[in-house]
């Protein structure tokens, strides 16, 4: 039980962290994240690189639909745009990873405006569809813009050079990962710290009450879109520099449901919940696929089924989380959290 | 001409049976507000029953359609009584998840029992092409047609005079009135999504007969909603009209643009045309905005 | 001189005719109460000058500009301000950040430095934080809950936090609709004493929607009755009061 917690100053009471003890924890976690390449597997690597990309990508969602309440099926035509804007520069004008990345964010930040801005005279679910229109209008250009997209071929890019560091290995390019990542967890957090970040919560809680507190309704959607979009045009770059190519179909409406499942199972309007809906989504196929190796011996015909029962899998999930719990994985985390914090006492 | 007129032609066929499945939407929508992503999976099913019934246990043609119509509706209670149930009150994201989630599941299910491959439907109808002076039209297309329409007609009838349906649109309307004027208010969400599962699958039946069926026929699912904002979410004569519309844009475009982009065009033009669309009516060619109160 | 002045306001929904020329003038400082049956437009009187109903006919004055064309936010960083009858808070967020979001207009914090924080926000934020606790928390007594979501408080105290957000906004003029509705003796008193220390201490302009005639006779220096739309009548509380059509309005005629 956490007792004698008493603060003096109203910037200790508004701090993200606000006890020793949790400070300890974070700095720990921290610690140990900047050593795990260090005695962690490639495949680990590779497995955490992939879920720090995606969370890079899952936190701009969470801005834009978990707080700020405009769903958008969408986010992987912007993250697209990303991938494709850092291929495009870094092949075609030579500019290196450092540059690519905030541009790549910028590019998809603008077409993110550009989605957004016709979509928000429409409410609810009309802006919905709106998304889904755009993410398949983007999928046709990235098909078939050939002269620009390279389509379906795609377009291959050298390895990231950071000063002279070239990030050709899973290890080199985790500390990249790990750094945009944090730096988004920190900049999403601080986001709603503020006036922008309540302004979202309380666009999407009731919109209306939120024009009559002074809270200009389109202007700040399109700061929520503008910014998620940012974030996905990130981690369009990371995503093009660790797989060192690009190509169409990472970028479907499939990969849109993926993130907000992603959100929805974490937690929305969550950071914590980001997090865990990253390395939940990220980690759930792998766990199959290991499962269904397994039963090789006892059913040789088991990893036939491998894509459809992915397929089965993903869509129970998500039910089965939207039924049991929906507010994610972090309301989950909080109630195990609460039930220790009091035990043994029950309230 | 000739091929504008063959395009309009193609396009108002497969359009009524967007307008079916649209109709499958929109019931739906209208009874329980709503929006189904897994339309098209219904759709799918609908099919593969179907096929199941004709190639697998060899049943006739007639009562087989019925009980492809009795498992739809089977299908639809289920999914409304194990899962949307239990979503009353959440916030409309989640139920939308709710139903892609669904969508998901169906198709993966689709796969493990029937596998990947392209299943086709025995002869149903007969095969002659139809001349229709200016244009001609495959047979499977144009019985598609009659059948779509027929029931589309049948549901609006339903819904606007039977009392089931007068019920119907009341729950929708306000659901606390209605259950204070004694309609079973649970029993009218059943029954909607009865009701919409067997138009989706009719709809997955002809589709299925005029280009084979495969688990990812639920993507044409997605093109309902260029059809349902067309025509206005809540609307049956705006997906009827929604449904003609997409059609005819699709196959037009389709053939005189697909030449120059290499393809790509006819999946493509309902979605451009919807976000214009938006951009002036943002509630869709015939949908009501709705006045809040305060 | 009149701080908020609404002329010749009409409003119809469809064929319906919600107000008919409605007209008065509020002076700076009052309390001034809309009375009236229910259904007879008040709230949507309070909901035209807040910008939320855009009225057929009619003009809004505010501090002697004309607000009648201005977006509900554009009143907002005017000085208007306005509590809702069913309650409008964001139960997404705690209390403390729905008082905090009041004072949005006032706020200077643009996305870049919200997202680097460290700086400019972060000052913002604690001259926020500190406005909000002297200024509202202290003075509507509601220490306690600050940390809490609004969600599960009690319905008297989300009132009272609905009144500390509207406060944030530091506004000129205040509009409440039905403050005490709902609420046992012991908080409508101390509703009614709030909205007195807010009169008196902080030089707000207070236009009052509200049923529970003791409340409204108490505290209002004007009153104005309305009926199907129409002004039927003002003056003062007393005045108001004695008015034979105000009596019918609600209480009907006398039979016999």
């Amino acid at each position: 039980m956490r007792i004698g917690d008493f603060k003096e100053t109203y910037a200790a009471d508004e701090a993200v962290f606000r006890t020793p003890t949790v400070r300890f924890w974070v700095g720990v976690l921290l610690v140990f994240l900047t050593l795990f390449p260090f005695f962690a597997s490639d495949y680990l690597l590779y497995m955490a690189n992939l879920t720090g990309i995606a969370l890079v990508a899952a936190l701009g969602l969470n801005i834009l639909t978990g707080s700020a309440g405009q769903i958008s099926l969408g986010h992987s035509a912007l993250i697209g745009v990303g991938a494709y804007t850092s291929a495009i520069l870094s092949t075609r004008l030579g500019l290196p990873f450092l540059v690519c990345l905030p541009l790549s964010g910028a590019t998809a930040a603008v077409c993110g405006l550009i989605i957004g801005a016709p979509s928000l005279r429409m409410k609810g679910l009309y802006l919905c569809i709106a998304t889904l229109a755009a993410q398949m209008i983007f999928d046709f250009l990235f098909n078939h813009w050939t002269s620009l997209t390279n389509g379906i071929n795609g377009i291959n890019i050298s390895a990231a050079n950071l000063f002279g560091w070239e990030l050709k290995t899973e290890f080199d390019f985790y500390f990249i990962t790990l750094a945009v990542a944090v730096l988004g967890v920190t900049m999403t957090r601080n986001l709603f710290r503020t006036k922008v970040g309540r302004a979202f919560i309380a666009i999407r809680d009731r919109d209306i009450s939120a024009e009559l507190m002074g809270i200009n309704l389109f202007r700040y959607k399109l700061y929520a879109f503008a910014v998620s979009s940012f974030y996905a045009g990130v981690s369009g770059c990371l995503w093009v520099y660790f797989i060192k190519s690009v190509t169409p179909e990472y970028f479907s409406l499939h990969e849109s449901i993926r993130y907000l499942a992603m959100i929805i199972i974490g937690g929305l309007g969550s950071v914590l919940g980001t997090i865990f809906g990253a390395m939940f989504m990220t980690f759930v196929p792998e766990l199959l696929q290991a499962v269904l190796s397994s039963l090789k011996e006892t059913y040789p015909m088991a990893m036939n089924y491998l894509f459809p029962l992915q397929t089965v899998v993903f869509g129970f999930l998500i039910v089965l989380f939207l039924v049991l719990e929906p507010h994610g994985l972090v309301r989950l985390w909080h109630r195990v959290k609460d039930y220790f914090r009091l035990w043994p006492f029950e309230h | 001409m000739d091929i504008f007129l063959q395009l309009m032609v193609s396009g108002i066929a497969v359009g009524g049976v967007y307008a079916l499945i649209a109709l499958g939407f929109v019931l739906i929508y209208k009874a329980t507000n709503i929006i189904n992503f897994a339309t098209g999976e219904f759709m799918m099913i609908g099919a593969y029953l179907l096929y199941t019934l004709l190639v697998m246990v060899e049943c006739p043609v007639v009562p087989a359609f019925l009980l492809v119509m009795s498992g739809a509706t089977l299908l639809g209670f289920l999914v409304e009584r194990a899962i949307l149930r239990h979503m009353l009150g959440q916030p409309a994201i989640s139920i939308v998840m709710v139903t892609i989630g669904l969508a998901y599941f169906l198709t993966g299910l689709a796969e493990v029992i029937w596998s990947p491959d392209y299943k086709f439907f025995p002869a149903i109808f007969p095969r002659k092409p139809i001349h229709l002076g200016f244009a001609i039209v495959r047979a499977n297309m144009f019985y598609g047609f009659v059948v779509a329409m027929v029931m589309v007609v049948v549901f609006s009838l339903l819904f606007k005079f039977a009392k089931v349906g007068v019920a119907m649109r009341a729950t929708a309307n306000d659901q606390m009135a209605a259950y204070s004027m004694g309609i079973n208010v649970r029993r009218m969400f059943t029954l909607a999504w009865g009701f919409g599962a067997i138009a989706a699958a009719l709809g997955g039946v002809i589709i299925g007969n005029i280009g084979g069926i495969r688990p990812d026929l639920g993507k044409i699912g997605l093109k309902i909603f260029p059809v349902v904002i067309l025509g206005g979410l809540d609307s049956i004569a705006g997906a009827v009209l929604g449904g003609f519309i997409v059609g005819i844009l699709e196959n037009l475009a389709g053939g005189y643009l697909d030449p120059y982009f290499g393809g790509g065009i006819k999946d493509l033009a309902p979605f451009v045309a919807l976000v214009l669309i938006l951009m002036v009516k943002p509630y869709g060619l015939f949908g009501k905005k709705e006045i809040e109160r305060l | 001189m009149a701080i908020l002045e609404v002329s010749n306001l009409s409003l119809s929904f469809g064929g319906l005719s919600v107000l008919s020329d409605i007209g008065f003038s509020v002076e700076k400082n009052q309390i001034y109460t809309l009375i009236g049956p229910n259904g007879a437009g008040k709230t949507s009187i309070l909901n035209c000058i807040a910008g939320f109903y855009k009225p057929q006919e009619g003009r809004i004055t505010l501090k002697g500009q004309d607000i009648s064309r201005l977006s509900p936010d554009r009143r907002a960083a005017l000085g208007l301000a306005r509590t809702f009858q069913n309650i409008a808070l964001f139960r997404g967020m705690t209390v403390l950040d729905n008082i905090k979001l009041g004072a949005h207009i006032h706020l200077k914090t643009g996305v870049l430095s919200a997202l680097v924080y460290w700086g400019r926000a972060h000052r913002e934020e604690m001259a926020l934080r500190r406005q909000v606790e002297e200024d509202v928390i202290d003075f509507l007594e509601i220490e306690p809950i600050r940390r809490m979501s609004v969600g599960s408080l009690a319905y008297g105290l989300q009132k009272r936090v609905e009144l500390a957000r509207a406060l944030a906004m530091n506004p000129d003029v205040l509009l409440m609709d039905e403050p005490v509705s709902g609420m046992n003796v012991e908080e409508t008193e101390d509703m009614a004493r709030f909205i007195l220390d807010i009169k008196e201490e902080r030089d707000i302009t207070i236009v009052l929607i509200e049923h529970d005639m003791n409340v409204v006779m108490d505290i209002s220096d004007h009153v104005v009755a309305i009926n199907f739309g129409r002004k039927i009548t003002e003056g003062s509380p007393q005045e108001v009061a004695e008015h034979p059509d105000v009596i019918k309005a609600y209480l009907g005629e006398k039979k016999g």
